[in-house]
């Protein structure tokens, strides 16, 4: 937003504990240290609230997972000695480590090859108040396939899982995961794709729900031609966490990444968390890649942090660069609308509306446009804003 | 009949250190069908009377008041003045990145006439005006004002101004950053709104260009916070040849001719 009082966010002043190509990742949850909150990785994140995914809590019970799968979409439960799991990616922290250690069934969704297929939506329920469990869902973009997935979050409890994205060479996949949980969840989830030749993935993370939520999504490309547009809408109210550490591991040539991320906040405590790294490996010449992050502040009392890393070890690039604002409501656009006649809570909505739009716009899947349109304006309802 | 009645106005404005006085008492009376034209120098208080009498919260009025028809204009939120027939088209229209201009129009003209517009009447109503004014048709799904130029920012002003249809207009420096050609189209728009000659114009300018295209019942010269002279077209005339050297001690044209 041009328009918006922006605060920049600094350059060279924070210097990066290691190269986010250091970073490490184990399947195996008992090569991490229970993190005490002062890690890089950790250290905005309220490890109180999180009900012991990252000290161990044992399961107390499972997540419903129900598919809705379109035609020609294959659906498995299957269990975690299937040796398609774990392809995607590796764990990045305890909390992922622990959820791939601990989940005993696993969603596997399969998007046929060389076909368009109409989009499928994956609900998971949590496990209730109070209860602890694990997942792990395996989405896979057969070569040429071309269709979208819908992860629907709902309910209660404390939730740890991966999902895994391998989009096939030639494959196009949209994915949009809506964290719409009840008010007391806790939701740690590690996203891992995997790009083949040529592939492409649009990935949009709404958050909305929950107490906190944490998602990190990881994109890495296997051959070159790939093509990643990571967008994340979220609203967070008075008390909420939400954390969104979305990584971009450009480790091939001719590879393109676009990552926006907007949020909003409200009301006090309310607190949002945006860590993008980019990491350009000496082998990925001829990368594409801009990284954005934007923040509405609505009201006193609520913070934004937002954090656009950038490593880049090779020259030979189309083009790289990054941009973060956080700025208040702007008070100007407001006096326009008001000045023809706009009332004040509408003229607000209509800002507020604006500033998501480019986003909202992007959801080919009418269904969810819709519900994410109603649950805007359900937010800044709830603050009579 | 419309009437803007401001008497003996002070304004002021909160800068880093303490309140700065910028109106000091302007008495100024607009009643319907008449256009007085507000000339002054640069740092006058032109602009901070529009900004004040619209209800811009960066200005405190410290007294005088402001009535449209007898109603208190001060004490009226900046919507309510809208709705209650004031107009301000502004030197820097803001853009609303993500709002589309005709869902602003639309949402404007629904607040303003207090109902929707009949969609099919509106979209035609809305095309004439646009066409009117040279605005190509493709602005409508555009962000309000985003990208515009300042040309285009100006086109749409009188756009609204048009299809608001206020009692009152106040238009803040509208001919400034405008070519021969869009000054042309933009004062025809002003024109055409005052036609009825049910409303009235207050038109602020630096220089007396668009003066010539827009014919003033009345011209006063704005320095220091106030009025200071006050006549009919001729006094346009004597700005043009002399300038503002006479009000302010320093020599500032009124055209740079």
């Amino acid at each position: 937003m041009a328009a918006l009082s922006t605060q920049p966010h600094s350059h060279g002043a924070v210097v990066p504990v290691a190269s986010r190509a250091e970073h490490f990742t184990s399947y195996d949850v008992d090569a991490f240290e229970v993190p005490g909150g002062r890690e890089e990785i950790w250290r905005f994140t309220p490890l109180k609230r999180l009900a012991g995914l990252h000290s161990g809590a044992a399961a107390t019970g499972s997540a419903a997972v129900e598919v809705n799968a379109a035609a020609g979409v294959t659906v498995e439960t299957v269990g975690r000695e299937d040796d398609r799991l774990g392809k995607a990616g590796v764990p990045g922290d305890r909390v992922a480590a622990q959820a791939y250690s601990s989940f005993s069934q696993a969603t596997v969704v399969t998007l046929p090859g060389d076909a368009k297929s109409e989009p499928t939506t994956v609900t998971v329920t949590g496990a209730g108040e109070g209860q602890v469990a694990y997942g792990h869902v395996l989405v896979k973009a057969s070569q040429f396939a071309e269709g979208t997935v819908v992860l629907d979050y709902r309910g209660s409890g404390a939730y740890a899982e991966n999902v895994e994205f391998v989009v096939a060479d030639g494959a196009h996949l949209q994915v949009i995961a809506i964290h719409d949980w009840a008010d007391d969840a806790v939701h740690v989830s590690q996203h891992h794709v995997k790009l083949g030749r040529d592939a492409s993935v649009k990935h949009t993370v709404v958050t909305l729900g929950g107490d906190v939520v944490r998602i990190t999504p990881v994109v890495q490309y296997a051959a070159r031609g790939g093509d990643a547009d990571l967008a994340g809408l979220y609203f967070a109210d008075a008390g909420q966490h939400q954390e969104h550490r979305p990584f971009i591991d450009h480790s091939q040539p001719n590879c393109r990444s676009n990552v926006v991320y907007k949020g909003a906040l409200q009301g006090d405590g309310a607190h949002t968390v945006w860590i993008g790294d980019v990491l350009i490996r000496a082998a990925a010449e001829g990368t594409e890649t801009y990284e954005l992050n934007r923040n509405l502040v609505l009201t006193d009392g609520a913070r934004a942090d937002s954090v656009p890393n950038l490593e880049i070890e090779t020259g030979e690039i189309e083009g790289a660069g990054h941009a973060s604002a956080t700025g208040r409501f702007d008070d100007e656009q407001l006096f326009y609308l008001q000045a023809r006649g706009i009332p004040e809570d509408q003229a607000r909505r209509l800002v507020v509306r604006g500033f998501f739009q480019e986003l909202i716009a992007k959801i080919n899947v009418p269904e969810v446009r819709e519900r994410l349109e109603a649950a805007i304006e359900a937010e800044l309802e709830a603050v009579g804003a | 009949m419309a009437t803007l009645e401001i008497k003996d106005l002070h304004v002021s404005v909160v800068s880093e250190d303490a309140p700065k006085e910028i109106l000091k008492g302007v008495d100024l009376t607009i009643k319907a069908g008449e256009t007085h034209a507000i000339m002054g120098p640069n740092g006058s208080g032109k602009s901070t009377l529009s900004y004040a009498i619209a209800g811009h919260p960066k200005y405190t009025i410290t007294s005088g008041t402001v009535t449209l028809d007898g109603e208190d204009v001060l004490e009226m939120s900046v919507d309510e003045r809208a709705r209650a027939g004031l107009f301000l088209a502004m030197q820097y229209p803001v853009e609303v990145p993500g709002v589309s201009m005709s869902n602003f129009l639309r949402t404007a003209a629904t607040a303003v006439r207090g109902e929707a517009p009949a969609l099919r009447h509106w979209v035609k109503e809305v095309k004439g005006a646009m066409a009117d004014l040279d605005i190509d048709p493709a602005f409508a799904e555009r962000s309000v004002n985003e990208g515009f130029s300042g040309g285009e920012k100006k086109r749409h002003e009188i756009l609204q101004l048009g299809l608001l249809q206020p009692k009152v207009a106040i238009l803040d420096e509208t001919d400034s950053g405008l070519d021969v050609d869009a000054l042309r189209v933009v004062s025809e728009g002003v024109n055409r709104y005052k036609a009825s000659g049910e409303v009235g114009v207050m038109l602020i300018t630096h220089y007396t260009r668009i003066l010539k295209y827009i014919q003033p019942d009345f011209v006063h010269v704005f320095a220091n916070g106030r009025i200071v002279e006050s006549g009919g077209r001729e006094l346009a005339d004597v700005l043009e040849s002399e300038g503002y050297v006479k009000y302010t001690g320093k020599t500032e044209a009124a055209a740079i001719s």
